[in-house]
């Protein structure tokens, strides 16, 4: 396997087995410290990275790196949970259920998956029915748009799952408020109804997934909902929450979503990462060869495997004429493709 | 504006939640909840003080306040401004 | 990457890698007597790196990346390469850095004590930290100052000297031009020339110093100078940190001890002679 602890040119791998075996990290020169901390910053796991070594045995300088890290995450934590609080409060009067989804519900509930995790904008599931009263109470709350382009805004309104990012004023934050967990101009339609029926509260008046359905989601996010860009920490996700809630009726639950497929594959990506992993398939690989496509410098590798996957990923999520149209307005605008480099 | 939520309590945020250092006429209060600093000067303290936890509604505080400060001469409607400043910072809230 | 560096400035260790030579070899002679960083493992890692394969050799471009990235920042010409690796470790300062409290800001010491010089960038920081470590201060840093939550103190973060326009003639007049890099012209910010710190600076950085005294000077008005309340300091030096924020209640803890203990003045100087009178007649009054 490429990029073992001696010797190898490292890769993603490098983190994903110092994730799974925090103590064979003791092994690592200055050189492959180097390159873990670099691999694991570019993949924004570096606060999960530096709570899993916790209590190891490492170099005084990079238990100072990871001290820090540490700490930058918990203050992420700190700052995700009032943005879902600030939310709650604004929402409040609606009487409508919020449910917190992706590494805000993974705080809020103290799971495993939620440790040192890095967690950018607020991501809310409400009701299809009150995305008008929700849009409104966040603006009358101090919540603004941040795409003023018509383009933009018509294409999120009408296919995308969720109303255009709102930020904060005061607070620079942005919110991501969703209907459902795909896109409607994807083929698979999950169903939301069920998703906030059989929410969780996890805090007074904050509610997550059940386990199932945030195993779920994931995999939808992972495969559907992306160009596979951070894929090492999607499926830690995963791992974490299999590790914790186990698997009992998620075949079930995957099959009522029309999402069997997608939940397979990501319990074999993910245990082939970070667990006992065998068994997979050949697309398995490229999809393992894409996902931990980093060098010891942070850079993301294997460009040709990146370009395939986003374009793969567009064909999940939109019929192909919406997708050429897409991709042309894109263009015009002078922002297609994946950054790379 | 008096009228605005009458029968709304408003409470401060909770006391565990809050570092409070004074540096001259302004104080420095860190809500620890939301990480964020604010600098605020009178009657801000003041009216978070009064609010305490259990809480008052509009009219309650702006008795309250007219005994316990001299603030008499206070306009009611900046005062409520105030209040309603510290509830957007989310150091007051209202649920 | 192609080329690589490493360099450990004051209590941070760098690494840089580069598509091309030059600014690595520039790195090494102006860093020659800077050591490694601890452990081998550098804190931050900066990448100077060609937009597309065939930009190393037509038009080269230096791209800036790093463990943290604006995306908006823009190429600068493989002349200016110094200066885009310069800006890459300034940014992954600014970005990441969570250990220590940065504030943007010259510090000088003189007995163990730190005098901290902030403002707006144009007040002729650098300028002033150059010209007073040549008149018995000890230069700890032109950029950030690192203050330590845990103890109160400033870390020493003396990376090289960065002096524009005019003011690198100011400082010429008095330095030898050994010290000083290459004069890199047609810069986002002018005319740019680095200065490698003295040898005092280099051999001393691992030693941090109790802060004493604020100033904060104003380039281009009448001698003046008047005190600055806490809570005044407080609101400049927030608006003066990258990471005030990120850093939490530590950075307020070390931010509210800092403005509460220690003195602070604003310095108004028509010329650097001036200042450098004002800075010493403050320090005495401190």
């Amino acid at each position: 396997m490429a990029g073992s602890v001696a010797g190898g040119t490292p890769d993603g791998w490098l983190l994903a087995r110092s994730l799974r075996l925090p103590e064979c990290v003791r092994a690592l020169d200055a050189g492959g410290w180097t390159a873990l901390l670099a691999i694991a910053r570019a993949e924004q796991m570096i606060g999960t990275l530096a709570w899993r070594l916790d209590g190891v045995a490492v170099p005084p300088g990079v238990a100072r790196i990871l001290a820090a890290a540490r700490a930058s995450a918990e203050q992420g934590r700190i700052v995700a949970l009032w943005e879902a609080e600030a939310a709650r409060r604004a929402l409040a009067p609606l009487g409508v259920r919020v449910v917190l989804l992706k590494g805000t519900a993974f705080v809020a509930a103290d799971l495993l998956a939620g440790q040192g995790r890095s967690i950018g904008d607020l991501d809310i599931l409400v009701p299809r029915d009150t995305l008008d009263a929700v849009e409104a109470a966040l603006i009358g709350a101090g919540w603004e748009w941040v795409k003023p382009d018509p383009y933009d805004d018509a294409y999120y309104r009408q296919w995308m799952h969720e109303l255009p990012p709102l930020i904060h004023r005061d607070r620079d934050r942005m919110i991501d408020v969703h209907h459902t967990i795909l896109p409607l101009t994807a083929r698979i339609t999950p169903d939301a109804a069920v998703l906030l029926a059989d929410a969780i509260e996890v805090a007074p008046g904050l509610w997550a997934l059940s386990p199932t359905d945030m195993i779920v989601h994931a995999a939808a996010h992972l495969f559907a909902d992306g160009d596979l860009a951070g894929g090492m920490r999607n499926l830690w996700d995963v791992h974490c929450l299999i590790d914790q809630f186990g698997t009992d009726g998620l075949a079930a639950r995957a099959a009522h979503h029309s999402l069997s497929r997608e939940v397979a594959r990501a319990l074999r990506l993910a245990a082939a990462l970070y667990g006992e992993g065998d068994g997979r398939t050949l697309l398995d690989g490229a999809y393992l060869r894409r996902i931990t496509a980093r060098d010891g410098w942070g850079r993301a590798t294997r460009p040709f495997t990146r370009q395939t996957f986003y374009v793969r990923s567009h064909g999940l999520r939109m019929p192909p004429a919406m997708l050429a149209r897409h991709l042309w307005t894109k263009w015009r605008k002078g922002g297609a493709g994946p950054a790379s480099g | 504006m008096e009228d605005a939520g009458g029968g709304t309590v408003y409470r401060m945020a909770r006391p565990e939640t809050l570092k409070i250092v004074h540096l001259d006429s302004f104080a420095a209060i860190y809500h620890r909840a939301s990480g964020i600093t604010h600098l605020v000067t009178a009657p801000a303290p003041e009216i978070l003080a009064t609010l305490g936890e259990a809480g008052l509604t509009r009219s309650a505080l702006l008795g309250r306040l007219a005994m316990d400060y001299e603030l008499g001469d206070a306009d009611e409607a900046a005062l409520l401004a105030r209040l309603d400043e510290l509830v957007a910072t989310g150091l007051v809230s209202t649920a | 990457m192609r080329h690589s560096f490493a360099v450990r400035i004051g209590p941070v260790g760098f690494r840089i890698g580069s598509d091309w030579r030059a600014p690595i070899a520039q790195l090494e002679s102006l860093y020659a007597t800077y050591p490694k960083p601890h452990d081998g493992v550098p804190d931050f890692t900066v990448r100077l790196f060609a937009a597309r394969p065939w930009r190393r050799f037509v038009r080269p471009a230096v791209m800036i990346g790093g463990d943290y990235v604006l995306p908006e920042a823009a190429p600068l010409p493989l002349a200016q390469g110094l200066l885009a690796a310069e800006m890459g470790m300034n940014l992954q300062m600014a970005l990441g850095q969570r250990r220590y409290l940065l504030l943007h800001a010259a510090v000088v010491e003189r007995n163990g004590q730190a005098l901290i010089l902030t403002g707006i960038s144009g007040a002729g920081k650098s300028t002033l930290a150059a010209l007073l470590s040549l008149r018995g201060w000890r230069l700890m840093g032109d950029e950030f100052a690192l203050l330590d939550p845990e103890t109160g103190l400033i870390h020493a973060f003396p990376r090289l000297l960065s002096l524009k326009n005019a003011s690198i003639a100011t400082v010429a007049a008095e330095l030898p031009a050994d010290r000083f890099g290459p004069l890199l012209e047609g810069t986002p910010k002018g005319s740019i020339r680095h200065v490698v710190p003295d040898a005092a600076a280099v051999a001393a950085m691992d030693q941090p110093a109790r802060p004493a005294l604020i100033l904060f000077p104003s380039f281009g008005f009448e001698a003046a100078a008047r005190d600055v309340s806490p809570s005044e300091v407080f609101v400049r030096l927030t608006q003066a940190s990258t990471n005030y924020v990120a850093i939490g209640e530590r950075g307020f803890d070390a931010l509210t001890a800092l403005v509460r203990t220690v003195p602070a003045r604003a310095i108004d100087y028509p010329d650097t002679a001036s200042a450098v009178a004002q800075v010493e007649a403050a320090w005495l009054d401190r």
